[in-house]
């Protein structure tokens, strides 16, 4: 596996998604960097699935468009990989099966995937079925099968909401890990602020389809969960819940 | 020494054994007329008889030769036609209701019109069969098909499976285990119809074995081809499961224990 498969720019121009007369998302302006690690919070129902189901290509803009490096996103792309918040393993496969799947245009390689498994740590487990693992150990899977393609682009949509804290702990670790050594462009639709504190360069906060806050998190990494972390926290959950407006405006400029 | 005897491999014989002796012996005391029902012993005899003049292996022969093919053609269909319902909703709406309407008529009812259409011969026996079990595999594929979890069938498109590779990785293997379900029943249905059918015309097979020995009150040949339906059915059955459990290995539901 290549260590330095870069990242890719995304551009997201005025996208909207409407189903019918609801409007999900209007005007949603991004230009994410190649490399970022971009995580998307929100209350459930605000419309950060459907941007991300419109980045993965899986479903069409209603206007606007979408565009990785220079070409538009018109569908599903073997450069951009998803991770989903149930791990998605086909249960009739061995994990390095599951794991080759991945592989890029049917290349089927074996020792790729074994490799792949290695970087979750999960090698050893390779013939076993998805079946009699634990939660996390699937969610590792998953990982490793979205990234023995070597994506340019990562999408997690809630991957870690249906683990336990400690497992969750370790995933973001090494997410956070992987993403630091293959340098892949990531984007974490999330609704665990600290989670978005603690990976993401950028949290971006959509409100009823609309984004209502783009914040740079300038902390260092690894991150250490200290009060300049807090603050950030603090920053995004009281936008969300709408307490104190006018204090946290105060707040904002003190960065 | 009676919880050892339950756990060994013997244990789903004892109650047929048992019954076998108590049989036996309520005939040889004379409970039982030999008229209305001959000793396992004498259904033994016969069917020695019956194997070392080949007649018997005859009969099963042709008998499983009309089944199987019944099975392969009415599977074949089933299968091919629940497939193309489960993955076409314009198949589905065009097809499904007469299918179901169809399903609905008792498939023995049709045995006057079939002698009619076919006469008595091999056809018209494999037509029913083909009747029978095509229900049971066209039900359960379209079902197996129905129920593949949505997500899998997304992620599989995600990672770019289309086409043959998607239903060779995906729908078929996550429909397998219904697909299974319907084998089994189809199977059930397989020689029940082809016992029906063989009693009412047939020159060769169980059921005109069956039929044969009625007319000369060779009650012991009755038993015997009774018993080989049980037989048949059972080692069709044992085949079925042995498949399963081949093919679903991955299943916890499915795990040798």
């Amino acid at each position: 596996m290549r260590n330095h498969s870069s990242g890719a720019r995304l551009l997201i121009e005025e996208a909207g998604k409407r189903f019918g007369d609801k409007i999900v998302l209007e005007g949603v302006k991004l230009d994410i960097p190649e490399g970022q690690f971009v995580a998307i919070v929100g209350r459930s129902g605000c419309g950060k699935s459907t941007l991300l189901r419109l980045i993965a290509g899986l479903e069409e803009p209603t206007q606007g468009r979408l565009a990785l490096d220079d070409s538009e996103i018109n569908g599903i792309r073997e450069d951009t990989r998803m991770l989903f918040q149930d791990a998605r393993l086909l249960p009739w496969k061995r994990c390095v099966d599951n794991v080759k799947i991945g592989v890029k245009s049917g290349s089927g390689d074996k020792e790729k995937a074994l490799e792949a498994l290695g970087l979750v740590g999960l090698r050893d487990r390779a013939k076993e079925w998805p079946g009699v693992l634990s939660g996390g150990q699937r969610q590792r899977v998953a990982l490793a099968r979205a990234l023995v393609g070597e994506p340019r682009l990562l999408l997690l949509d809630e991957p870690l909401g249906a683990l336990d804290a400690l497992t969750r702990i370790d995933m973001q670790q090494l997410i956070e890990e992987l993403w630091a050594k293959q340098q892949f462009t990531a984007v974490l639709v999330t609704h665990d602020v600290s989670e978005a504190v603690a990976l993401a360069d950028r949290v971006i906060l959509i409100e009823n389809g609309h984004i209502a806050l783009d914040l740079m998190i300038t902390l260092d990494r690894p991150r250490e969960r200290d009060n300049d972390f807090v603050h950030f926290e603090k920053l995004i959950l009281d936008r969300i819940l709408e307490r104190g407006k006018h204090e946290q405006r105060a707040v904002s400029y003190s960065i | 020494m009676f919880t050892r005897l339950i756990n060994s491999r013997i244990a789903p014989a004892i109650v047929p054994i048992f019954i076998l002796m108590i049989w036996q012996l309520l005939g040889q005391f004379g409970w039982i007329s030999s008229r209305t029902l001959p000793t396992p012993l004498q259904v033994a005899e016969a069917g020695i008889a019956m194997t070392k003049s080949g007649q018997l292996f005859h009969y099963i022969g042709s008998s499983t030769w009309r089944a199987f093919i019944g099975f392969a053609i009415g599977g074949g269909i089933g299968f091919l036609l629940g497939l193309l319902n489960g993955l076409s909703q314009t198949a589905n709406r065009l097809l499904d209701s007469s299918i179901q309407m169809i399903r609905n008529v008792p498939h023995l009812a049709l045995i006057p019109l079939v002698i009619l259409w076919f006469g008595i011969g091999e056809t018209a026996k494999v037509f029913l069969v083909v009747l029978g079990v095509f229900f049971p595999i066209y039900l359960n594929t379209l079902h197996g098909i129905r129920s593949i979890d949505p997500g899998l069938v997304e992620m599989a498109k995600v990672y770019g499976l289309r086409g043959f590779a998607l239903y060779k990785e995906v729908i078929l293997p996550g429909a397998l285990s219904s697909i299974l379900v319907g084998v089994r029943y189809a199977l059930g249905f397989m020689w029940l119809t082809l016992i029906v059918a063989e009693t009412i015309s047939a020159n060769s097979g169980i059921g005109y074995m069956a039929m044969n020995a009625r007319e000369f009150m060779r009650l012991d040949v009755v038993v015997l081809a009774i018993i080989m339906y049980a037989i048949l059915g059972k080692l069709s059955d044992t085949a079925a499961k042995i498949l399963e459990e081949k093919l679903l290995k991955w299943h916890p539901n499915y795990v040798k224990r």
